[in-house]
């Protein structure tokens, strides 16, 4: 159990860490996948407008002043607004943007169960089991008859 | 029961699916869609370049405005800047109002830029590009003209302006013969 535990920290913090850097020591790339040219709406990595070039001098110029990801990111939300940012971010309103695809995700799987607990109680309901027949399959009478004459014939 | 149910919620599919048709066909509908001429000109509040002061288009009931949207980083704006300035600097006393809205650009070019061309009309900063798609605006530069009514007049000048046109769609605005 305890191994668990560590082998879980362990994994967790192998994720935390390189997120931590990126934070602390963003690279242009990663910015250019993260924001949006706000000409002609592509990612500024795909971006060639004189507006996507300018915003990359920029990034880098604050890159090497020594700028945070987030704060770049500000900076650029407060020249440009948020719709510069390819992703909304997680706060406010915009939380319903990362909140509503779960949730959808999550009663959609809910209805698909219970109409799947539906569907198999509705077919057991249409093939009601005879009490005194043990569980086996109970014969219509006249085809039991039937059954029982073919049998005795062959044994004659 | 279960048929109720089924129905109910095939109704709410059905529901879903035309709500967001009609939301991408309203998207698709208003997009950058220009208004028209005669039409009232779209208000707008922005604050000014350089300043947290705001300036509303409605201050300028009464006066002609020259309304034009540009960037620092568009060729045919640098270009264009010279005989925007000469039209203020000619018409200012007549009723006539240059008002530059700038978009899509960092506030410290957008300066530098006004600073370099010897800009003296007002200039609003419009951060977010929201005035762009009320006015239809795909591209830097563009010029709309509106009247003393606020009602948009003349032509709406997609690029660069020339002289020409520019003294044309003043007269207009102003209810003068062209």
């Amino acid at each position: 159990m305890m191994r668990r535990l560590l082998a879980v920290i362990v994994v967790a913090l192998g994720m935390v860490a390189p997120a931590a850097a990126s934070e602390q020591n963003p690279t242009l790339p990663e910015l250019e996948r993260e924001l949006i040219c706000p000409t002609c709406h592509e990612s500024l990595a795909a971006s060639s407008s004189p507006i996507a070039d300018r915003m990359r001098a920029f990034i880098r110029a604050r890159i090497a002043a020594g700028d945070t990801k987030s704060e770049i990111k500000s900076q650029l939300v407060d020249q440009f607004g948020e719709s510069v940012l390819a992703a909304p971010p997680k706060s406010g309103f915009n939380l319903l943007a990362w909140i509503l695809p779960l949730a959808g995700i999550v009663l959609a799987a809910g209805v698909v169960g219970f109409l799947a607990y539906r569907w198999s109680r509705g077919r057991k309901a249409e093939e009601p089991v005879d009490p005194s027949s043990n569980g086996r399959f109970s014969l219509d009478p006249e085809l039991e008859r039937r059954v029982d004459e073919e049998l005795a014939r062959y044994d004659a | 029961m279960a048929g109720r149910v089924k129905i109910v919620l095939q109704a709410a599919a059905v529901l879903v699916v035309a709500l967001l048709l009609a939301l991408l066909g309203w998207q698709v509908f208003q997009k950058d869609k220009e208004p028209d001429l005669g039409r009232a000109a779209p208000q707008f509040t922005l604050p000014q370049l350089g300043s947290d002061t705001e300036l509303a288009l409605a201050s300028f009931r009464g006066k002609a405005v020259v309304l034009n949207f540009w960037a620092s980083w568009c060729g045919p704006c640098k270009d264009e800047a010279p005989l925007l300035e000469s039209a203020w600097s000619r018409y200012k006393d007549k009723g006539v109002v240059v008002l530059g809205v700038d978009a899509q650009d960092f506030d410290v070019d957008a300066q530098r830029f006004v600073d370099r061309a010897g800009i003296t009309y007002p200039i609003v900063r419009d951060k977010h590009g929201s005035t762009l798609g009320h006015y239809g605006v795909t591209g830097f530069p563009e010029t709309w003209f509106i009247n003393a009514e606020g009602r948009l007049v003349g032509e709406h000048v997609a690029g660069p302006l020339t002289e020409e046109a520019l003294e044309r769609n003043i007269r207009i605005a102003l209810g003068e013969p062209a």
